[in-house]
């Protein structure tokens, strides 16, 4: 434990505590304010004409009869809107060699994807701009398209970017020790697999959407975002709408739900703020759900050829592996979509000492959705190739897959310490986590079980991961390579005159209970009742300067920024009051909304020092010059990243004669540092395996051929629903990470992270007895039959 | 021309008459003729469940229900619910389980749970998965929506 | 399934027609050139409209025609009017007595809210090939009365479906009510569904009926429609050993589409079929 410790020890200190979030109640009473809750007078609603073909030169437009339908406003064309807003590329610096080529809000020549905004269309109701839609004439000339990512780079692939001359967008490769001697030396036994991870996406509930409110008086933009970087969008509209930074503002109140998807730049966005001032009134857009299948990003699309090699003693020797990965015809601006692959090399068998490591990356482009950063970016992919392998090794050499693991984890006392791959890893507990683990779970319970329903024909499994998570990104992430994008966050804590706190943040809430946790942080760390302290966020205008909610940072940067904060109030306004009861600070404390002695006998009431200060500051020292408000911003200094680490576990029963995959239970034992709130982090990591659960058994955008999406609607592509997600049992182990007072790293993205590993090894370990194994995700039934029949012979 | 229709309805206890163009759903017509943005719009094709609301005392997909069609009906939209007391219990087993995340199916869910107990449903877990299973939850992984639902059938029976 | 053209989820313009007798919805519906469609439930043509793959000029909304309303029982048949709603088929006691499979199939049927304002005439109507009450009327013998400008007629369900969404109703004609014949003591039933999530449409699903006459074995959700096997139900006639009939799958024209391929579904249909059984009333 580290920091001092009576920040966490003392009353009201909330830290730790499972407050319910005070946003709850407006949630569940139906008032929330999502973007699409925005209407402002003289709105208009905007629509889009989107290119049905994957690849297609666009050789006119013709939007005359459009122009004529009852309530249309305005028409925009890709040549329209290019006079307007410059240009952007989705690359990196720091990602050397990644390369992209100039993308628009609406294609100009070329249409890319299927889904891309071609014509922008703005009536007086949605239905109107609809049925204008219809009438917009647009002539493509289909072009050969590029869908298929192991294709992308043959020789007689088309090519998206002809000025690239190839397909590839970015390519890295990591060696360390030497991989080819270790699998050569006697006794060493190799396991290869081919990793198949489907593509999918995020199915955010609420769609993305934006209202865009120009004032031409004051040339100013306000924009009411569904997402989860306010100040990064501000440059953004900044930089490519030709507007000072301080001429926009981006609010975003309510998101119903984000997980990677809404903190990228969207072309029917970018639109819509340029209508919106071509306008001179509010624009809103709010995507449909076939336009959020083929416009949101999408993610993971990856193959993988890996091999792992082991002794029969059971020591891991090595990984070696190949990952080419799809990312659609761009490079997502401003995060770029190289970021998922490079995850993927950095964090594979990042739990295990390894002493030898290869891997190459390859991204490559094709004529599909974009891809880029959704929830647990790379870490399902890391995650499956190191643990499947590990397991398909411990049925190779007969040994048990958790005995397995606990030869070959990192030793919880060996830290810091640095991972093949050269990540910078501390505070880690895999062993303890394991260990946790196998005992909630009841691990020999269930091998009893198992053993026993296959005498009756039943074929369940037990599969594990054990897994880190990338929290708390330092500037390494991005802003080294020249993004727009904070690593840092600030918060401000103001006492108010009636002895409340009123606190804003630069990270932001989109359900997490980002709000909530900061009151407690800030009420805790202060010393009032939680009811007592006003949250605000997600608002460029009134809030400090940040990065936003994205990679787990919200509770572990945020967080510490709302400590420091809250501290530093608090030394000021014990010197006030030291001053006031003429004694010293250091002889006072603050503890339920009182300043009182160190045993906690109360001196005077907040509500007193503060009215003394705001209503009657004749009353003080004239040289007393008190500040009842406080800044602070925080950022990683030590680590590119602080990490985290968990183990989890699934039991699934297989039904050999459908392939029907059932997750009866799931078991998740999380390292997050200091838990600020278990409830809230309970419900991040159920949430978080659910939707791993959904990337392991269900979700995947099919394409046609000819690169139509084929399951564009929430009946054909396959979220988990109620009825189908097992009970998760969550557990924690609790090593504060030493980069800060509060020691919290980030728990939103293990589950996602970790469960498809854990679903995939349960599944095989399900088929073993059969001689079965399957490598693909998601497993559906056909798969699970395929690979049945394949053993079969 | 937009064609329209004139109806006439019950809304919150409140009546409301109003001209409609007939290809208006009942769930645009709440959000944005009467600013009832507490039923959300999650897919239009009645798959995602946001827009579950009350209509005749029974649950309904909002987005697949013409506005027309409520004519003479009886509405119920969560703001109803709340201002009405009739989901007490759930919005605070709710807090209690922390069982939303984002809030944007919270409404939807609400009605569909709401509707179970009501309907007498009893605190099994399969039997409660089963009846929200037509209401998508991106964010919470359901558990806790379960046991929300658990805790008020349960307490309703002491 | 759908080609994105631009912004389509808000439902084309149509004229809202509620006529208050059967005689004056055919009139309109007969007046409309077959442009105008009957509006039942709505739970799959709203959608439909949503995404513009219909778009009539005019909806005839059903709801006020006392005459597609009621449940009656007939001796040994029950008739249900069309416009009865999924949940008053599971509220009603007479139903669930005379039709055992209603009760083992209306759970299946996508969700609570769904069920209270899907109708059974609009799914009969609309044949969607992966429904349950189409293949529960072909596993019943059910009859489907129809009414159009030239009067009544009543037509086998075996009958009924033509293809892929494709009726023997004609444009201008509206079911009236279905004819189901009445469970006797010594009929048996079993019914069985396979989705990966609850309330899907089915990857595959089985229906059997078996009365003195034999068996009747309706599937779903494998072919372009709901379809019976007479050389199958032959086969389980003669020799109860399902294993013995499956080969009979091999004359479906199995749908294959991103879900499953036509051979997974033969495979499934056949579990489902064995599963049906395997469950059957007793």
């Amino acid at each position: 434990m580290t920091g001092p410790t009576h920040i966490f020890d003392k009353p009201n200190r909330y830290i730790g505590q499972s407050a319910p979030r005070a946003d709850a109640a407006r949630l569940l009473q139906g008032r929330g304010r999502y973007v699409d809750d925005v209407s402002l007078p003289r709105m208009v609603h905007a629509s889009f004409v989107r290119s049905p073909h994957a690849h297609a030169r666009i050789t006119a437009i013709d939007t005359t009869a459009a122009k004529s339908c009852p309530g249309v406003v305005a028409i925009y064309t890709g040549a329209d809107l290019a006079q307007h807003v410059t240009p952007y590329v989705g690359v990196l610096t720091h990602l050397a060699g990644l390369r992209s080529a100039p993308q628009h809000p609406l294609a100009l020549d070329v249409a890319r994807w299927q889904g891309e905004p071609v014509v922008m269309v703005i009536a007086t109701s949605r239905a109107l701009a609809e049925d204008a839609c219809e009438h917009v004439m647009v002539d493509y000339d289909p072009l050969p398209a590029t869908l298929d990512a192991e294709t992308a780079l043959s020789a007689d692939a088309p090519l998206i970017h002809p000025e690239f001359g190839s397909n590839l967008a970015w390519e890295r490769v990591v060696n360390a020790g030497n991989i080819d001697a270790a699998f050569a030396t006697p006794g060493v036994k190799i396991v290869e697999r081919e990793f198949r991870f489907g593509r999918h996406t995020g199915v955010t509930l609420e769609s993305r959407g934006t209202v865009c409110d120009f004032d031409p008086s004051e040339e100013y933009l306000t924009v009411y975002y569904s997402g989860q970087a306010p100040h990064m969008m501000q440059v953004i509209f900044s930089k490519h709408l030709g507007l000072p930074e301080e001429n926009i503002r981006v609010i975003s109140n309510d998101v119903g739900g984000s997980f990677g998807i809404k903190i990228h730049t969207y072309g029917d966005e970018i639109a819509t703020a340029a209508a919106a001032k071509l306008l001179r009134r509010p624009v809103k857009f709010i995507a449909d759900r076939f336009e959020s299948f083929v416009t949101d990003i999408h993610a993971r699309d990856h193959v993988v050829r890996a091999r792992m090699g082991v002794t029969e003693a059971g020591t891991i020797v090595g990984i070696d592996f190949d990952d080419l990965t799809g990312i659609g015809p761009f490079s997502m601006y401003p995060r770029t979509s190289a970021i998922e692959c490079n995850q993927v090399l950095n964090l594979t068998g990042a739990p295990y000492v390894l002493e030898n490591y290869r891997a190459r990356g390859r991204v490559v482009f094709q004529n599909k959705t974009l891809m880029c950063q959704y929830r647990a970016v790379g870490h399902p992919i890391a995650m499956a190739i190191c643990d499947g392998l590990l397991e398909d090794a411990a049925r190779l050499i007969g040994m048990d897959p958790v005995d397995l693991r606990l030869r070959n984890l990192m030793a919880d006392d060996s830290y810091p310490r640095a991972s093949a791959s050269g990540m910078k890893l501390d505070d880690l507990s895999h062993q303890a986590a394991l260990r946790k683990l196998t005992q909630i779970m009841d691990y020999d319970t269930l091998r009893a079980d198992q053993a026993e329903a296959r005498k009756r024909g039943v074929y369940r499994g037990i599969g594990f991961v054990s897994m880190v998570e990338v929290t708390n990104p330092s500037p390494m992430f991005y802003g080294i390579g020249g993004a727009p994008i904070a690593s840092q966050d600030g918060a401000t804590v103001r006492l108010d005159a009636g002895g409340a706190l009123h606190v804003s943040s630069s990270i932001t809430e989109q359900g997490q209970g980002t709000n909530a946790i900061l009151a407690q942080i800030a009420a805790g760390v202060f010393g009032v009742d939680l009811n007592r302290v006003k949250v605000t966020t997600g608002d460029t205008a009134t809030t400090p300067y940040g990065g936003g909610t994205w990679a787990s940072r919200g509770a572990g940067i945020g967080g510490e920024a709302m400590l420091q904060a809250a501290q530093a109030l608090k030394d000021q306004v014990l010197e006030v009051a030291a001053v006031m009861l003429q004694t010293t600070p250091d002889k006072l404390d603050i503890q339920n909304g009182n300043v009182t002695d160190p045993d906690g006998t109360k001196r005077m009431t907040l509500a007193d020092l503060a009215r003394t200060v705001y209503y009657r500051g004749n009353e003080l020292p004239s040289d007393l010059k008190p500040e009842l408000i406080a800044t602070r911003h925080y950022r990683v200094t030590d680590f590119p990243f602080v990490f985290t680490n968990g183990a989890m576990a699934a039991q699934v029963e297989v039904d050999i004669e459908t392939g029907f995959v059932k997750v009866l239970h799931f078991w998740a034992v999380e390292d997050c540092g200091r838990v600020i709130n278990p409830m809230l982090v309970d419900e991040q990591i159920r949430g978080g395996v659910v939707q791993g659960i959904g990337g392991a058994l269900y979700e995947e955008c099919h394409y046609s051929p000819e690169g139509q999406m084929l399951n564009a609607t929430m009946a054909d592509y396959m979220v988990p629903m109620a009825a189908e997600m097992p009970d998760i049992t969550v557990a924690h182990i609790e090593t504060p990470t030493k980069t800060s007072v509060l020691g919290a790293k980030g728990a939103g993205e293990a589950g996602t992270g970790g469960a498809p590993a854990a679903i995939l090894n349960a599944v095989n370990d399900a088929l073993a007895p059969l001689g079965a194994s399957l490598w693909q995700m998601p497993m559906t039934p056909e798969r699970v039959l395929t690979a049945l029949d394949a053993a079969a012979g | 021309m937009t064609r329209t229709v004139a109806i006439d309805l019950t809304v919150n206890g409140e009546r409301i008459t109003a001209s409609v163009p007939s290809r208006l759903n009942l769930v645009d017509f709440l959000r944005n003729d009467l600013g009832l943005t507490g039923s959300h719009v999650g897919c239009e094709h009645g798959v995602c469940g946001a827009c579950t609301l009350t209509v005749d005392g029974v649950a309904v997909r909002g987005c697949l229900m013409l506005a027309a069609q409520a004519n003479g009906c009886t509405v119920t939209t969560v703001e109803g619910l709340s201002d009405q007391g009739l989901s007490t219990a759930l919005q605070a087993a709710f807090t209690k389980r922390n069982a939303l995340q984002c809030g944007f199916c919270t409404p939807g869910m609400l009605a569909s749970a709401l509707a179970y107990v009501n309907a007498g449903g009893t605190d099994d877990r399969d039997a409660i998965r089963a009846h929200i299973s037509g209401n998508y939850c991106r964010c919470t992984g359901y558990q806790a929506v379960v046991e929300a639902i658990c805790d008020t059938i349960k307490e309703a029976r002491t | 399934m759908f080609s994105v053209m631009g912004g389509t989820m808000k439902a084309p313009d149509f004229d809202y027609l509620r006529p208050a007798t059967l005689d004056a919805a055919i009139a309109l519906l007969a007046s409309s050139d077959g442009d105008a469609m009957p509006l039942a439930g709505g739970q799959s043509l709203m959608p439909m409209m949503n995404f513009r793959v219909a778009s009539p000029s005019a909806l005839i909304d059903l709801a006020d025609l006392a005459e597609l309303r009621g449940i009656s029982r007939d001796g040994s048949s029950i008739r249900i009017g069309a416009m009865t709603r999924y949940a008053e088929l599971a509220a009603s006691a007479e139903v669930m007595a005379a039709l055992p499979l209603f009760g083992m199939a209306l759970p299946h049927i996508a969700h609570d809210a769904i069920r209270n304002r899907g109708t059974l005439g609009g799914t009969i109507a609309l044949g969607d090939p992966a429904a349950e009450m189409p293949a529960l009327a072909l596993a019943l013998g059910a009859k489907i009365e129809l009414a159009g400008p030239d009067g009544t007629r009543v037509i086998d369900a075996d009958e009924f479906y033509l293809g892929y969404y494709e009726t023997a109703r004609a444009p201008d004609e509206l079911i009236v009510a279905i004819h189901y014949p009445v469970a006797l003591s010594d009929h048996r039933f079993g019914f069985h569904e396979l989705t990966q999530r609850h309330g899907d449409y089915a990857l595959a699903g089985a229906v059997v009926a078996r009365t003195a006459q034999g068996h009747r074995v309706a599937f779903f959700g494998v072919a372009d429609r709901p379809l019976r096997l007479p050389a199958l139900e032959q086969a389980l006639n003669t020799n109860p050993d399902v294993q013995s009939a499956l080969h009979h799958l091999s004359a479906i024209a199995f749908t294959g589409d991103v879900k499953a391929s036509a051979a997974t579904r033969q495979r499934l249909a056949a579990v489902a079929l064995t599963r049906a059984l395997q469950g059957m009333t007793q």
